[in-house]
């Protein structure tokens, strides 16, 4: 016998109401938009039509803005730390409430397994908000000085490989602040922020102090070159990150970037094998990979290579790529035709370049968007697949020796993100931390998140923290 | 007898490899000194002296460093005479008031010396997961910090953005003020008789306005201090430049160097690093 097989387990959608067109979220109120053309969102597992949302176009954004001062100038701003924090707490709980229909609204719009917008995306939404809200009223001790103050309106814009947990990130800890936002999800996944917009509505947040536009490039420049907008945060890709670093140099704008991420996961001799190849799994097939601290890069110290190999291609085997609303799924659909695209386009490099690739037999749906899991051996450290984010189920092995060449070839790139150690030696884990120049250091673990753990990265993976009492930091004029 | 005024790279005192040199006159017009006008190669050289010192300085400890700072502070005031000459002739300031500038420069690295050891308890932190991890965040230098430093104060602006950059760790190369370059040089040759590993700090005389577009746009440098750059345009037209590689750039802002410094300094140059340390028996 080789193995069980499974009886499908989906989710109902039936708890999500999505409407056939959107508009956009300002001054608390779903307003049409002046100077765009609407555009559609699809389920990437289906290629089915989900909604029509507006583009926000200059104007647009700009009364967005206008929004958010005034509310920054009127309510938000002069309200006490404790009104803040009440809101932000009855948030938190409508999210709660709200669980299971956003957890499957995300799935369907982002192509996302069930398992983990319910298990760990929306559980993780309420903790940030619920985490910011009790700071609300504690700025005095965030450890920037007496009398902290709000930068005024951020201006926000988030990727779509976590759309609702990054709208977390960036709203909690600004509101938590006295900040008001303008917020753009990204253009493929829209429809989680404007259930949150709705949210807002069900918590009487005041108009103004959250507005979210949606819209593709075009609409985030317009937000982030906003003259009114005081504070810039974005979390993308390393190249717009550097657009957006440009576009406010010579301005009084405050700026936090969390951009991409090659995160070099560590795998010594002596590691708990079992318990390693599911981080190693973890690390990168998570999210289909769609995680700018991914594990992207193995590295297996030499004397382990083989076991280590053949358990992860025989575990690989086990895991089930589909439908995103099964339960039973472990690998969901690529967000977008765009990005399958790029991470075939980087596949076919890497295999050009002389590694060699695997996957696991794996039948994937006639529609919407799929890429297998996918694993290169022979890879060197000049090859683009060991370089360049795939943003995508695809992970590259190399190996070492000593953790000395573990160290020299982890750092080995412009980004400094994240990075994983596998070993039962409690002194290595800390050496080995602290020669590691990433941001996020895992060890027996790997793409864990806290809402009072500070992440963000080194080098080109961006600058500034979220989570913790760092992330509120970079909400606080100072 | 008078001294040859040169750049200070990697723990020694070459003259620009450009073979240049400038006037240096008095607040009042008077010829003081030819300074060497440091070249784009010599700010090439200064980064990748920085960067070779970078490991072995970050890797000190801290209370190391400490010291090392707290000495620069002790052989400052054997030169006192010294700095408070140039300062006086550069600035333009009473004899007086001259010396009251070099006490405040030696009690400022003696107020950054004693950060070394406590920036981490003061801006790290111990995360409280929801998980069996020991969850702990730690700053850490960013690397090598290029500073462009204030044309008004030579030696207590000097000093202000030179001892938060190394404190942590960092390695730095700076320019110094156009005008009034003396005291930077003087600085150096104290750097080199109080135990800074050579290259730990770099100075080069000469004009920002050259040098500072390729520190700025040179991939190993992590960061940018644009103190020293007067003009809106060019302070805009580095900040781009410095995009390229995602520099911690630190926008020019009125300073008062009289006035006692905050931590913004300090951590403008540090990285915070979050560990996961797994709990279990």
């Amino acid at each position: 016998m080789s193995r069980f097989e499974y009886a499908p387990a989906p989710e109902s959608r039936a708890i999500v109401d999505i409407k056939s067109s959107y508009g956009l979220f300002v001054n608390g109120q779903f307003v049409e938009a002046t100077d765009g053309k609407p555009f559609k969102t699809v389920s990437p597992a289906s290629e089915e039509v989900l909604a029509e949302v507006s583009e926000a176009g200059p104007a647009d954004v700009d009364k967005a803005v206008r929004a958010a001062r005034k509310a920054f100038d009127k309510v938000w701003g002069p309200m006490s730390g404790k009104d803040r924090a009440k809101y932000l707490f009855r948030i938190a709980r409508l999210i709660q409430e709200r669980a299971r229909e956003l957890a499957v609204l995300e799935s369907l719009d982002n192509g996302k397994p069930i398992r983990e917008s319910r298990d760990v995306d929306i559980p993780l939404v309420a903790a940030h908000f619920f985490y910011y809200a009790g700071w609300a009223d504690k700025l005095d001790y965030a450890g920037v000085g007496d009398d902290p103050q709000p930068w005024g309106v951020a201006g926000q814009v988030i990727p779509w490989n976590f759309p609702m947990l990054m709208l977390a990130w960036k709203i909690a800890p600004a509101l938590a602040a006295g900040n008001t936002v303008v917020l753009k999800p990204a253009e493929t996944t829209p429809l989680t922020a404007l259930a949150f917009a709705e949210i807002c509505q069900q918590a009487d947040l005041p108009p103004g102090v959250v507005n979210i536009v949606t819209g593709a490039g075009r609409t985030g420049q317009a937000l982030v070159e906003h003259p009114d907008v005081d504070k810039v945060a974005f979390t993308g890709s390393t190249a717009v990150g550097r657009a957006i670093a440009k576009s406010v140099a010579g301005t009084h704008k405050a700026v936090t970037l969390e951009l991409g991420g090659k995160a070099a996961n560590i795998v010594f001799e002596d590691a708990p094998i079992d318990q390693t190849i599911e981080g190693i799994v973890n690390g990168i097939f998570f999210n289909q990979g769609h995680v700018c601290c991914a594990g992207s890069r193995l590295l297996v110290q030499e004397s382990v290579y083989d076991e280590v190999l053949a358990r992860l291609k025989r575990r690989m085997g086990t895991l089930r790529v589909g439908d995103p609303l099964d339960k039973n799924t472990d690998i969901g659909a690529i967000n977008s035709a765009a990005q399958l695209a790029k991470i075939r386009e980087l596949s076919q490099i890497g295999e050009d370049e002389g590694a060699e690739r695997w996957s696991p037999e794996c039948e994937l749906p006639a529609n919407g968007y799929w890429f297998p899991p996918t694993v290169f051996t022979g890879v060197s450290q000049a090859h683009r697949i060991a370089r360049e984010e795939i943003f995508g189920p695809v992970l590259s092995v190399l190996t070492f020796r000593t953790p000395a060449e573990a160290v020299e070839k982890a750092n080995n790139t412009p980004f400094g993100l994240s990075a994983g150690i596998w070993t039962e030696k409690g002194s290595r884990i800390l050496w080995m931390a602290n020669q590691l120049r990433a941001g996020v250091v895992w060890a027996n673990t790997f793409n864990r998140f806290d809402p009072t753990s500070p992440f963000g990265g080194y080098k080109e993976s961006g600058y500034g923290r979220e989570g913790g009492r760092h992330g509120l930091e970079a909400y606080l004029a100072h | 007898m008078r001294k040859t005024y040169k750049l200070y790279i990697g723990g020694a005192f070459p003259r620009s490899e450009s073979g240049r040199s400038y006037v240096v006159n008095n607040a009042k017009g008077k010829f003081l000194a030819n300074a060497s006008q440091a070249s784009r190669k010599d700010a090439r050289d200064a980064v990748v002296a920085a960067r070779k010192a970078f490991g072995g300085w970050h890797a000190r400890t801290a209370y190391n460093r400490g010291q090392v700072l707290y000495r620069i502070a002790e052989v400052m005031e054997g030169r006192h005479q010294q700095f408070s000459a140039e300062v006086a002739a550069g600035e333009g300031l009473s004899i007086s008031k001259a010396r009251a500038v070099v006490d405040a420069s030696i009690d400022r690295w003696v107020w950054y010396a004693g950060w070394a050891d406590k920036l981490a308890q003061v801006v790290g932190s111990s995360n409280p997961v929801a998980g069996p991890y020991f969850d702990f965040s730690l700053p850490e230098a960013t690397g090598v910090v290029a500073v462009l430093a204030p044309q008004d104060s030579s030696l207590l602006g000097l000093t202000s953005v030179i001892a938060p950059a190394i404190v942590s760790g960092n390695t730095v190369v700076a320019v110094s003020s156009y005008e009034r370059p003396l005291p930077a040089v003087t600085l150096g040759e104290v750097m080199a008789t109080s135990d800074v590993p050579g290259g730990v700090v770099n100075l080069l005389t000469g004009s920002a306005s050259e040098i500072g577009p390729w520190l700025a746009s040179h991939d190993d440098v992590n960061a940018i201090d644009l103190c020293g750059i007067t003009s809106d345009d060019e302070a805009r037209d580095l900040e781009i430049a410095a995009a390229g590689n995602l520099k911690r750039v630190r926008r020019p802002a009125e300073e008062d160097w009289s006035a006692d410094q905050g931590l913004s300094r300090l951590t403008q140059y540090l990285e915070l690093k979050t560990v996961w340390h797994p709990i279990g028996v």
